[in-house]
Parts: C-alpha cells; sequence; structure tokens
C-alpha cells in the first residue's frame, strides 16, 4: 500500500448547520479529520449522519443559506478554503479537487454531449488547446473503461448505460489530475458487478496516480474493499477513525459495533436473526451537549447524558468519541 | 411431498415495441423469456439479479398483473396463467404484492386506514366496525402504533411507511406474498427490522414468498432456496446454502465474486475476483445460444449456437448451461450435498419436479 505521508487535505472542527423555517439543524458538528497522497478514507454511517454535508460544505458546494458554516479550517495543501473567494473555489473545484456524486443523470448536464463536458473543464482549468484537450478526453474515457472512446465523445448522456454514466463522472473529476477525489456513494445506485469494476479502477486511481480519495458510502463491503482508513460518523459528529483492518477486527465504538453486526453477508456464518439497531437517529434541532448515540445504546450510563465525549486516541490512527470504559480497550460488560 | 403452492412453467412475458407513424410491431422486448420454478408452501423463494433481467416483470406476471405472453401458473392448486381478469377477482385475496418504494405505492391523500382497509372494501362484506378492528390487528400485527391511524403516509419514516405497505398486503389473509425489492429504498439499519418483521409474519402465518432483491447478502439471508436470473432467463436455481457454497453457472459464480465481502482481510484476494466486462445485451436483441455467452469467461462454441436447457444436475439443483450437460461434453456437478444432508434431502422434488425431460 502506497504511504506518501503528505497530507492533502486536512479539516479541523468543522460545523455546518441549516437555519430552516423550522427551527436549525445542526448538520455538521466539529467533524476533524485528514487525508494522505495515495491515502483512501472511507466514510460510513446511516442517511442523514452528515457524510454528504460535510464533504460540500469544503469545496462550497452548499447552498447560503440556508446552509452556514459556523466554525472550522479546510486547509488544502495548506490553504483554507472557508476563506477562499467563490473564484478561487470555482477554480479548485473541478480543478485540483475532482467530485463523483451517487446520481450522474442529476451531474452530468443532458444537453451537451460527454466529450464537451471533459474537453470544456480541460480547456479553462488547464488552458488546453481544443485539439489537445479532445485527445486528453480520450485517454480519460479509456482509462475509465469506456470501450472505443473517441467514437463516443459527441454521445450525449442518455446514450450511455447507467454504470457508464458513472465512468463519465470518474473521467469528469479525473480530467484535471486533482490531489483530491470526493467521491459520495458513486456505486450505490449500480448493480454489483458494475460497482466491481468501478472498484477495479479507483484502486489502480490510488495506486498508480498516487490520488488522495474520500469515499463516502454506507456499504461496509465496499469499505473493507477499498479503504486504507475509516471515518465513522453518527448524528453529524466522527464516533470512531481507525485503520481499516482495526476497525473490522477491534471496532470500539458502540455504534461501530452494532453496525459491523448488522451486515448479512454472501460467505461466513449465516445469522439467524438480522442484528438491529432498535431506535430512531438523533434529531439535530440543537447542539449536541450530550452523545449522540446515548438513546440507542446498550452502554449508556449518566455521563452520556449530560456530556458529549471527545475523541481519545485508543491505539496508533485509531480514536473514539465513548465515555464507556470498553471503548478504551477494557473488556465490555454488556 | 406436498404440493408447491406456486407452480410457474416456461412463463414469457414479451412487450411489444412499436414504431413509425401506423406504430407497427417491430419487435419485442423479452422480460421474461421461459422461466419455470416452483415455490413450495412457507417457503421464501428468492429471485436475484442485476437491474433489467426481468425480476420485477416475472413477479407482476406470477401474479397476472400482466396478460402473460405464454406458460402456466398454477397458484394453490388454480390454473391462472390464462384466465381473464374478472374471473381472477376471486383468487385475488390468496396472492399480494409488497412493493419496493413505500412512497410512491401508497395513496398520499388515504389515511393509514383507509389504506390499509381498501382491500377489505374491496373483497369483504365486512361492517364499518369489523373493518376498524382488523385495521387496529394489522397495524398492531406490523408493529405500527394503532393510534397513528388517522395519519397520512408522509407523516411516517421510510421503514414504517414500508409496514404499512405489508398491512395492507396482508388484510385479506393471502397464501403468497410477491415481495420486490421491499427493503432498497430503505437504509441499511431498517433493512434488518422490516427483513426480521417479514421473517416473522412467515412463521406465524404460513405466508410463501418470492423475495426479489439485487441484494445477495440480504437473499442468502431469508430465502431457503434462490434462483439467478439474467437477461429474462434463470440461469440457475439452488437451495440457499449450495448456491452461496459452490456456484455453479459461472454468471452465478461472478455475481457472487463481485460482492464486496464486509473483511478487510480479504481485500487482498482481488485476484481471485471475476469482474465481468461489457454490458447486458437488450432483451429486445437477446444473442443467438446461451444469452450469457457474450459475456460468459467460460464460453465455448456450442454456447453461440444452442442454448442451454435448464436442467437437474444434482437432486434439488437446475442450471441452464453446457459446462454441466454431458450431451455438449460437460460434466456432472460433484454433489455438494449441503450443510445439512437433511434439509437438503427435503428440499429434493421441488421445482422443476424431477423428471422433465423431454419437455422443453
Ligand atoms: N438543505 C438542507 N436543509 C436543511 N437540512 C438539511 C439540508 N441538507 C441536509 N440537511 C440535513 O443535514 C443532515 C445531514 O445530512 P447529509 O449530510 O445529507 O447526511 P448523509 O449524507 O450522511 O446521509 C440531515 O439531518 C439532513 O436532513
Ligand atoms: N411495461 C413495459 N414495457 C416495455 N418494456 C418493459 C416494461 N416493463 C419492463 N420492461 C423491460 O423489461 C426488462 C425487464 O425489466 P424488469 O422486470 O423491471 O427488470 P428488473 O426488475 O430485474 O430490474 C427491462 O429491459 C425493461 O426495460
Ligand atoms: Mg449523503
Ligand atoms: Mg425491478
Amino acid at each position: 500500500m502506497p504511504s506518501g505521508d503528505r497530507t492533502v487535505l486536512e479539516v479541523r472542527g468543522l460545523r455546518t448547520a441549516f437555519q430552516t423555517r423550522s427551527g436549525s439543524v445542526y448538520a455538521v458538528n466539529d467533524v476533524s479529520f485528514d487525508v494522505k497522497r495515495g491515502e483512501l478514507l472511507g466514510v460510513v454511517g446511516e442517511s442523514g449522519s452528515g457524510k454528504s454535508v460535510t464533504m460540500m460544505s469544503l469545496i462550497g458546494l452548499l447552498p447560503m443559506p440556508p446552509a452556514r458554516i459556523e466554525a472550522g479550517e479546510v486547509l488544502l495543501d495548506g490553504e483554507d478554503l472557508l476563506k477562499a473567494s467563490p473564484a478561487r473555489l470555482r477554480n479548485v473545484r473541478g480543478g485540483e479537487v475532482g467530485f463523483v456524486f451517487q446520481d450522474p443523470m442529476t451531474s452530468l448536464n443532458p444537453v451537451f454531449p460527454v466529450g464537451f463536458q471533459i474537453v470544456e473543464p480541460l480547456r479553462r482549468h488547464m488552458g488546453l488547446s481544443k485539439k489537445a484537450a479532445r485527445d486528453r478526453a480520450v485517454e480519460l474515457l479509456e482509462l475509465v473503461g469506456i470501450p472505443g472512446a473517441r467514437a463516443r465523445l459527441d454521445d450525449y448522456p442518455h446514450q450511455f448505460s447507467g454504470g457508464m454514466r458513472q465512468r463519465v463522472m470518474i473521467a469528469i473529476a479525473l480530467a484535471c489530475d486533482p490531489k483530491l477525489l470526493i467521491a459520495d456513494e458513486p456505486t450505490t445506485a449500480l448493480d454489483v458487478t458494475i460497482q466491481a469494476q468501478i472498484l477495479e479502477l479507483v484502486h489502480k486511481l490510488r495506486d498508480e496516480l498516487g490520488m488522495a480519495i474520500v469515499w463516502i458510502t454506507h456499504d461496509l463491503g465496499v469499505i473493507a474493499q477499498i479503504a486504507d482508513r475509516v471515518l465513522v460518523m453518527y448524528g453529524g459528529q466522527v464516533v470512531e477513525q481507525a485503520p481499516v483492518r482495526p476497525l473490522f477486527r477491534d471496532p470500539r465504538h458502540p455504534y461501530t459495533r452494532a453496525l459491523l453486526k448488522t451486515i448479512p453477508s454472501v460467505t461466513g456464518e449465516r445469522a439467524a436473526k438480522l442484528q438491529v439497531i432498535e431506535g430512531q437517529p438523533p434529531i439535530l434541532g440543537a447542539f449536541p451537549t450530550a452523545c449522540p448515540f446515548r438513546d440507542r445504546c446498550p452502554l449508556a450510563f449518566e455521563r452520556c447524558h449530560a456530556q458529549n465525549p471527545a475523541r481519545e486516541v485508543v491505539a496508533e490512527g485509531h480514536d473514539v468519541a465513548c465515555f464507556h470504559p470498553s471503548a478504551q480497550g477494557a473488556e465490555a460488560v454488556a | 411431498m406436498t404440493r408447491p403452492l406456486v407452480e410457474v412453467r416456461d412463463l414469457k412475458m414479451h412487450f411489444p415495441i412499436h414504431a413509425g407513424l401506423l406504430r407497427r410491431q417491430i419487435g419485442a422486448v423479452r422480460a421474461v423469456d421461459g422461466v419455470s420454478f416452483d415455490i413450495r408452501e412457507g417457503e421464501t423463494l428468492g429471485l436475484v439479479g442485476e437491474s433489467g433481467c426481468g425480476k420485477s416483470t416475472c413477479g407482476r406476471a406470477v401474479l397476472r398483473l400482466y396478460d402473460i405472453t405464454d406458460g402456466e401458473i398454477v397458484i394453490d392448486g388454480k390454473a391462472i396463467g390464462h384466465e381473464d381478469q374478472n374471473s381472477l377477482r376471486h383468487v385475488r385475496p390468496t396472492m399480494q404484492m409488497v412493493f419496493q418504494d413505500p412512497q410512491a405505492s401508497l395513496n398520499p391523500r388515504m389515511t393509514v386506514a383507509r389504506i390499509i382497509s381498501e382491500p377489505l372494501d374491496e373483497h369483504t362484506k365486512m361492517s364499518g366496525a369489523e373493518k376498524r378492528a382488523r385495521v387496529l390487528e394489522l397495524m398492531d400485527k406490523v408493529g405500527l402504533n394503532p393510534t397513528f391511524a388517522s395519519r397520512y403516509p408522509h407523516e411516517f419514516s421510510g421503514g414504517q411507511r414500508q409496514r404499512i405497505g405489508i398491512a395492507r398486503a396482508l388484510a385479506l389473509n393471502p397464501k403468497f406474498i410477491v415481495c420486490d425489492e421491499p427493503i432498497a429504498a430503505l437504509d441499511v439499519s431498517i433493512q434488518a427490522q422490516v427483513v426480521n418483521l417479514l421473517e416473522e409474519l412467515q412463521d406465524e402465518l404460513g405466508l410463501t414468498y418470492l423475495f426479489i432483491s439485487h441484494d445477495l447478502s440480504m437473499v442468502r439471508h431469508i430465502a431457503d432456496r434462490v434462483a439467478v436470473m439474467y437477461l429474462g432467463k434463470i440461469a440457475e436455481l439452488a437451495p440457499r446454502d449450495d448456491l452461496y457454497a459452490q456456484p455453479l453457472h459461472p454468471y452465478t459464480q461472478a455475481l457472487l465474486s463481485a460482492v464486496p465481502e464486509p473483511d478487510p482481510a480479504q481485500s487482498d484476494n482481488q485476484g481471485e475476483r471475476i469482474v465481468l466486462r461489457g454490458d447486458v445485451p437488450s432483451p429486445a436483441n437477446p444473442p443467438d445460444g446461451c444469452n450469457f455467452c457474450t459475456r460468459c469467461p467460460a464460453v465455448m462454441d456450442v454456447c453461440r449456437r444452442i442454448d442451454p436447457d435448464f436442467r437437474e444436475v444434482t437432486p434439488g439443483r437446475y442450471v441452464a448451461c453446457h459446462l454441466y450437460d454431458p450431451e455438449h461434453g460437460g460434466t456432472a456437478p460433484e454433489q455438494t450435498g449441503g450443510a445439512n444432508p437433511g434439509t437438503a434431502q427435503a428440499r429434493t422434488g421441488t421445482y422443476p419436479s424431477t423428471q422433465q425431460g423431454g419437455n422443453p
């Protein structure tokens, strides 16, 4: 595994809230993490846990209002993007930072041929000539595995299958050699065989191009296959972070433990009954002053209702936000 | 041996393609193109395959929501394949469907109570009070708080809306329910709750399920036997443990190997993964021979010429593949025996019934 240890992205104390008619939503609360060159950071958590809002906050993709970034630093190679001008952010997007979202149909423009949609950022961000940009577009489409790439430059998005469109999105995200690729549930809507093709490609990008990648998914199978390090989010907070193997072998947060127990698999033991995490995710109507998982946690005690635990290091590269002694490594009681 | 509750033979559902000014028929989408299976009473048959392979069409055709192109369907002893919609009215109560998107399948302007009692209005002569009592009983059965009976669907979460859909499907005491991707739209933690509910209801009411899903790990959990569909046909049908332990059809093998395992130690074995190349052909224009021949890693000459029969290759295991057909140079697979020979034994003899040679 490549371990370029240069930090590409460093996020510190990010807070994002929405002002809505029915009150505030505290979507992202003091989130901190970093990503290194050649590293793939997986981000998991159930829907509503703040994964997308976190990533969209980084490069100014949230509508403001209703969104407001209330605190934090987002350092891309040392430059704080939260202080950057709108013009600079436009340059960062599609230039130094590439994006892929779950549904390619909402991000690809249906009225332009896909070739144009790759060529355009190349000319804008990299100043390539029309000819050079078209050649580079063909190269990119080949890289992501689109057969007969040159002949398909003038095709429109609807002429591609779902898997092919998702590859086109990845090609666009990669067009300007980004330092950082952010992928938000990019394979969730795809069939497993197509997902397998895309995961194979992502391995290659990380290993061969040394790209830093943030990959959001709710699929722990995908995380296990591609992540170097994992961030577990719950209720707008990071509750656990660990390198991928320790996370699966020795999860410390009760939420992570429960999450790992709920997934059925195609090999291994088949449970007679699926584990469920009882209860509902928290309502984020106020800034959290207690543990967000307390109401669903089998181990919750007094302190969890009075204070919000901070992330504590429990092993190298492994930290967890939990007051219970078992999180620190003591044997679990329950 | 009890008779299967559901018997499907050579079912075909083709959708005509029209074109031109005169809207002449120029072809057909062969969404379901000759599938056969049985489902025993109280059993769950999983139906898996990638999007567009014909799973939903198959489920709907079995319930006769379509006028089918060809084939036989017997449910609870009644042949319904070619009945007209009017005479189907009498059998409708025994067979129901639960849909993928609870949002889209529930009328937003009706209260939960009205949604659940709609089938009762339609098919019973219950009094208002009886219906009311039945609705509350059903809500309780699926884990919905009966005091919410007068609320509207949008006031519920996705998982709760799916419970409303299940309550409605149960209203007329059906024997057979087609569950078409019932958990696909739900969050992972909620999926487990709904699957557990479906299993509890099955135990309690003796329900028989056709469980359609593209989620192979969830199907492994819920199904007793599994049918794998590709491009309108069943590639393989087997008892669950046999299928997952030793998939026979190259498509099943590829499909299973594509599922990422939640175990990072296995990510180093990337090389063993079978990654299929190319796209699924159009069901309007399937290839000659085996419909998987354009992507099969084990393709032989014969596969491009002759469509393999769907044959029983070891007791209870059915495969449509020349690799296992001695007539075309293939070899019969070794018998796995399954994890538990007792259950393997019990499953033998269910679809398609043992001898079907000479019956294409
Ligand atoms: N435009 C918005 N207005 C109000 N609340 C929002 C908006 N976008 C997201 N949220 C809320 O922010 C929280 C985090 O959402 P999100 O980051 O999308 O979760 P995830 O990606 O983990 O599923 C959720 O409670 C969501 O309802
Ligand atoms: N009413 C219809 N008219 C024409 N084609 C249809 C119709 N319904 C489904 N199809 C086609 O039949 C094929 C199988 O679809 P479907 O049964 O929905 O697949 P699945 O449920 O496995 O995703 C697809 O090619 C689909 O486009
Ligand atoms: Mg999201
Ligand atoms: Mg379907």
